[in-house]
């Protein structure tokens, strides 16, 4: 191994680097200066976005265990945007007096070593790396969901967290074991056409499937997810409701479509089911919610079932239109808890209720709101309704017909509650609305960059063409 | 392969343990009691790598290094739970899940 193939895990290499200059400078400012750490880490991990688009050639290192490609890179670089988001919507929360600690380092340094780990994770290719990295991108999220040491509720959701993760993944090792077993290989190239069709395997698959089922809350195991998005602090929901489940989403799209090729049999009927299942009880429960925070946690679980029906096609038409679907979901789901994180440092409040005639103290933050969640919902002129609809092209290129139309009265009920929050902002008077405050210029570059790439990803039509062309690497 | 003894008999028992370590999890109040259910279903894990190495192939060491990590991992796992632990400790003063519980449906 030389320099020149090393520098295939240049993301990686320089997001480690970028921890490292973290925590000298953690050290080096102190007192009245600490704030200057944040500007310092989101102005290098801008820098680093920049460098991330440089081209990138394709292999694998570390005998196989390691692969980058274009359809890997492209992705990479939509997590980094994303986690480029959500660090300039967090300066504003973290130099805040309400926080009784001034752990500014610490944030972005567990932060990054968790996108160090989802890195790893859509890069792995096998057993054994993917397990490590999906530890390596958990264990710093539990860290930060608990960051907030003085509040209950964020100890709460740190040890809900900690403990459903690590009994998913406790069920993702012993699917793995018997994967192992029944394919004599942990590497994903080994491993294709050698798991065979017996009940060990079709057992490993089921245990595998839950653990990721887990980091990507799909119905039977979605019940950390309403109350750890409670009661962490609202950045770091964010970032656990569209980084982490989106890599997840990802590796467990490449698993299954090329590793657990043989069982395409068991897996298409299983994720029908799921899919089904998520996307009513997450829009049922999304219904009855006050909490914001709540209602966007329900709400992602629904997404993740609108995610499910687009990979049953199991094509290289699916995997577009997922990686697709999860860029636009990135951006609107930040937006939206953006605006949500916003409010709750400056005012405390966190109800539906609470937003009642906030368009006509904060206009322009109401409107955000309202295109995000517009995009969520999937209406016509903004992105996510062409994500939506990529997704039932690909469910119903296979026939899957029946799906498709459930996924559309879905969709109806999920207009319904994402147009109460409209509603309260818009329409309802209130006595006691929220003030108007000024946002930071950070937020507001953040919160214009979300806007524009809602519109813009929607309507640029070469974007889903290059996502449509990557996913040719793919030998399926 | 360990003389007198088949894969079967080692396999009923790390699926014994993997299934007590869901069972206390599911049932147990306490926190400390529920991570060490976590440990149990870990362990069975490890285990199950052991001897799929050592049973089915003798001849490589994936699943024995993969056990390694496990142990490693879960070390990690288990002492930053203790430190969310010890501070809702300190929050609360106790442990019990009951009394933790303040976000309901």
């Amino acid at each position: 191994m030389d320099l020149n193939s090393l520098m295939l895990m240049r993301h990686e290499l320089i997001l480690t680097l970028l921890i490292l200059i973290l925590l000298v400078v953690d050290i080096v400012f102190t007192g009245e200066n600490k704030k200057k750490v944040s500007y310092i880490a989101v102005g290098l991990f801008a820098v680093y976005t920049v460098i991330g688009f440089l081209p990138l050639k394709e292999g694998t290192l570390f005998g196989g265990m390691f692969e980058t490609n274009r359809m890997i890179f492209t992705f990479k670089n939509i997590l980094n945007i994303g986690v480029l988001l959500i660090s300039l919507l967090s300066i504003n929360w973290l130099n805040n007096k309400s926080l009784k600690h001034q752990k500014i380092g610490e944030f972005f340094i567990l932060l990054f070593s968790s996108l160090l780990g989802m890195f790893f994770l859509i890069s792995s290719r096998n057993f054994l790396m993917l397990y490590l990295s999906l530890e390596l991108s958990t264990l710093p999220v539990t860290a930060l969901a608990a960051y907030d040491i003085y509040s209950r509720k964020s100890s709460e959701a740190g040890i809900k967290l900690i403990l459903s993760a690590a009994l998913s993944s406790g069920i993702f090792l012993f699917g793995i074991s018997f994967i192992y077993a029944a394919g004599g290989s942990l590497y994903f190239h080994d491993l294709v056409g050698n798991i065979g069709h017996s009940y060990l395997s079709i057992a490993g698959l089921v245990m595998f499937f839950a653990g990721f089922a887990f980091k990507i809350s799909l119905v039977p195991f979605h019940f950390w997810t309403a109350d750890v998005y409670e009661g962490a602090p609202t950045p770091v929901s964010n970032y656990l409701s569209v980084i982490s489940k989106s890599a997840a989403v990802f590796i467990l799209m490449i698993t299954l479509f090329v590793t657990f090729r043989e069982l395409i049999d068991i897996w298409v009927p299983m994720l029908y089911g799921i899919s089904i299942l998520t996307m009513f009880i997450g829009n049922f429960f999304a219904l009855r919610q006050q909490n914001l925070k709540r209602f966007l946690a329900f709400s992602s679980v629904a997404q993740a079932g609108f995610v499910m029906m687009g990979m049953l096609a199991a094509d290289k038409l699916a995997v577009a239109t997922v990686i697709y679907f999860m860029a636009i979901y990135i951006f609107s789901n930040i937006g939206a808890f953006g605006v949500v994180q916003i409010v709750s440092i400056f005012s405390g409040k966190e109800n539906i209720d609470d937003y009642n005639g906030f368009y006509r103290t904060n206009p322009n933050l109401a409107l955000v709101l309202m295109l995000s969640l517009f995009s969520l919902a999937g209406i016509p002129p903004i992105a996510g309704f062409f994500g939506k609809f990529f997704l039932y092209t690909s469910a119903a290129s296979k026939g899957y017909y029946l799906l498709v139309f459930i996924a559309v009265v879905n969709v109806t009920i999920s207009l319904y509650y994402y147009l109460l929050v409209v509603r309260a902002a818009f329409l309802r008077r209130s006595d006691n609305p929220i003030p108007y405050f000024k946002n930071d210029v950070l937020t507001r570059i953040g919160l214009i960059i979300v806007v524009v790439s809602l519109f813009l990803i929607g309507l640029y039509s070469p974007l889903y063409d290059y996502i449509n062309s990557v996913v040719n690497v793919l030998n399926i | 392969m360990i003389s007198g003894i088949s894969i079967y008999e080692i396999l009923t028992v790390s699926t014994i343990i993997f299934f007590i370590g869901i069972y206390g999890f599911v049932t147990r109040k306490n926190l400390i009691a529920m991570l060490m259910s976590i440990e149990l279903i870990l362990n069975s894990a490890a285990l199950n790598f052991v001897i799929f190495n050592k049973y089915l192939f003798p001849n490589e060491l994936g699943g024995a290094i993969f056990s390694i990590f496990i142990i490693a991992v879960a070390a990690a796992e288990t002492a930053l739970a203790l430190a969310i632990i010890i501070n809702l400790y300190r929050l609360m003063m106790s442990l019990k899940t009951d009394d933790l519980e303040t976000m309901k449906y």
